[in-house]
């Protein structure tokens, strides 16, 4: 698997050189959101706002509603969670081409409680007119641009920065889940980096003749994607979710919605953060801890299968261990 | 100085009786609203006490806007802007074209709505008619207004906002080379929230001196004198500590509250303190304070007490008349 270093800090001010209505507006994050080579390159559409979020947000609404087309670089709990009024009323509401850049979703950092967004995603279903991707691999940290780009209103984006596999060889589409395996027995749908943990448990579910249609969901918000509902209808036991966030807003109860409208009586299992907060630790640890890695995912099939499938944290494929102090890394948090 | 053409502003600017004919139209904006809020038995009045003159003045001398191009009786609600809503309008069309020339307004306090309709109503941008919708189901010409009610152009009803997206405003304005400015007006209380401090400290960092800004400083809020709920002052040190040119006037004085909009840009932002008085024109509300907040009559009797009171000064502007 390839590793791609800080995909977004390389791509990102190439891809915009020839869009002169794009700012950036950063809030004292600017290399820790990979935004320093923009600045570098394109000073004068790069706009410093200070550690001040309400302004930053209403602020990008007002340049948003005289043609330019603001890209808030920051992390993901202080697009989401501090400046939440500001978003959905300066933002959200006159449905503004601003584009929400939150970088370091859930337990990818071991910053702590603080810098950890577990509640990115639900916060944002939450407004009206606010579109949700969520980025799963490099191919997707590049290709959401052009997505969000064309987005006729606003967009929050959940970035990964840092040391990102390559997954996908084709681009991310708006409302379009990747099939990554199909199968009658059982669903997996994952999103954000818990797609990686689950394309970890492929080949042993495969070796003991569990058959598994595996869905990598990046659009949130809208949820109309028809394989969602037709993976729901053909698998036999059941629907696993996954995702790195709480299992409360997410994909997991995205997925429930949809299983409870078209009246689906098939079980559901969402893995995630279960109501709780995190901590500062590694990724490893609070994967493990908190019940998002594959150990958790082989759990999960054998609940909604009803039997055991003695497959053991050794049989399943290496887990990819980040170095603490990668030089790729922005900052130590 | 700037130049109007007849149709872009309602008071003739070359004749030295600018003042009176702007002292008029506050005073008829007083009096519609106190017209209205007998009508409703209560209302949002002090603030149409407090902040009548600076209205007048904004929209007959301070702003160059060019003529209304929304229709003066204001359509009724048709949705949330969104991607399948495109028909959505603001209510900015009230306040003139998006010229590059032009002036914008942002209004801040959406409680005071319906002053603003009423300065709309006594300026030619909106017909009489159309405060009958005030507050009605399916009308826009809502109570605490949104951005597609007469005159909104942001919606601030969320007290703090429209600074900030006004900056936004400011700064696009001046990076597109545009020479219209862009003017707030905001309320003493607002500047509780941190939000409002955060944007001082981004215009004046940004030398934003497209952008002017008057404070109806009328020392009143929901819960009662601000000074009580939370102090602000002292407000124009404060300001001036972020870096902000600030002036001081009062807030009934027409030729003061016009003054400061004259000076020639010089890389701050400009801040107009005007000082007011909530019970400005109708002394007798004194009676309530601190509750001026919202009009509501404890008895009959004092609902009448106001309806005469409103009588008598309706009469003495016929007869004035």
């Amino acid at each position: 698997m390839e590793i791609v270093k800080r995909p977004h800090r390389t791509h990102f001010p190439a891809w915009a050189a020839d869009k002169p209505k794009i700012l950036v507006l950063s809030a004292d994050l600017t290399s820790s959101c990979e935004a320093d080579l923009f600045r570098n390159q394109h000073p004068q559409r790069f706009i410093s706002m200070g550690m001040a979020e309400q302004n930053m947000m209403s602020w990008a609404g007002g340049l948003a509603r005289e043609g330019f087309e603001p890209w808030i670089h920051t992390f993901a709990v202080f697009v989401c969670r501090r400046p939440f009024d500001q978003v959905a009323m300066s933002i959200g509401y006159p449905n503004l081409k601003v584009r929400l850049v939150g970088f370091l979703p859930g337990i990818t950092t071991p910053g702590g409680v603080t810098h950890q967004a577990i509640d990115d995603i639900g916060l944002m279903r939450l407004i009206p007119n606010m579109c949700i991707l969520v980025t799963g691999d490099a191919t997707e940290v590049e290709s959401v641009l052009d997505v969000a780009h064309t987005v006729n209103g606003p967009v929050y984006i959940s970035m990964l920065r840092g040391e990102v596999p390559r997954l996908f060889a084709s681009p991310l589409k708006l409302g379009q889940a990747r099939i990554l395996s199909t199968g009658k027995d059982l669903a997996i749908i994952s999103s954000g980096i818990s797609t990686e943990e689950a394309l970890r448990v492929q080949s042993c579910l495969k070796a003991k003749a569990v058959s598994v249609q595996h869905l990598h969901v990046s659009t949130i918000k809208p949820f109309t994607d028809p394989r969602i509902q037709d993976t729901i209808e053909q698998v036999r036991y059941g629907v696993i979710t996954i995702e790195n966030h709480s299992i409360i807003g997410g994909l997991g109860s995205a997925v429930a919605e949809v299983m409870a409208t078209m009246g689906s009586s098939k079980r559901l299992v969402r893995l995630g953060i279960q109501d709780v907060y995190a901590h500062g630790a590694s990724r490893p640890y609070l994967m493990r801890e908190l019940g998002l890695d594959a150990m958790a995912l082989i759990d999960a099939v054998e609940s909604l299968l009803g039997q055991a499938l003695n497959i053991e944290a050794q049989d399943l494929a290496a887990v990819r261990i980040d170095a603490v102090h990668s030089e790729a890394k922005a900052e130590a948090l | 100085m700037n130049t109007y053409n007849a149709s872009d502003s309602f008071v003739d600017n070359s004749s030295p009786q600018w003042q009176t004919q702007t002292e008029q139209i506050a005073h008829n904006i007083r009096l519609r609203v106190f017209k209205f809020v007998m009508q409703n038995g209560g209302g949002y009045l002090s603030q149409a006490c407090s902040s009548a003159e600076l209205f007048a003045t904004l929209y007959t001398k301070i702003m160059h806007l060019g003529p209304s191009t929304a229709p003066l009786i204001p359509i009724p609600y048709a949705g949330n802007p969104g991607s399948t809503n495109p028909n959505y309008q603001t209510g900015g069309g009230y306040n003139g074209p998006h010229e590059p020339q032009y002036d914008r307004f942002i209004f801040s306090p959406s409680h005071y709505a319906l002053v603003h309709y009423a300065t709309l109503i006594e300026v030619g941008r909106m017909a009489e008619v159309g405060l009958a919708q005030f507050n009605q189901d399916g009308s826009t010409v809502e109570m605490i207004g949104a951005e597609h009610s007469p005159g909104g152009e942001v919606t601030s009803g969320s007290l703090g906002q429209a600074i900030s997206q006004a900056g936004g405003i400011a700064m696009a304005r001046q990076r597109k080379g545009e020479t219209g400015r862009v003017w707030v007006l905001m309320t003493d209380g607002e500047f509780q929230e941190g939000q409002v401090w955060e944007a001082v400290q981004a215009l004046s960092h940004y030398r934003l001196d497209n952008i002017g800004v008057y404070i109806d400083v009328n020392a009143q809020q929901c819960d009662g004198a601000v000074e009580s709920v939370m102090t602000t002052e002292p407000l124009a040190q404060k300001l001036t500590a972020f870096g902000a040119r600030t002036i001081a006037v009062d807030g009934h004085d027409v030729t003061a509250l016009a003054a400061p909009a004259k000076l020639a840009p010089n890389g701050q932002p400009l801040f107009v303190l005007s000082h007011s008085d909530p019970c400005r024109g109708i002394p007798k509300l004194a009676e309530r304070k601190p509750a001026l907040h919202y009009l509501r009559f404890k008895t009959d009797q004092e609902r009448q007490e106001y309806q005469d009171l409103f009588e008598e000064m309706q009469h003495k502007a016929q007869n004035h008349c």
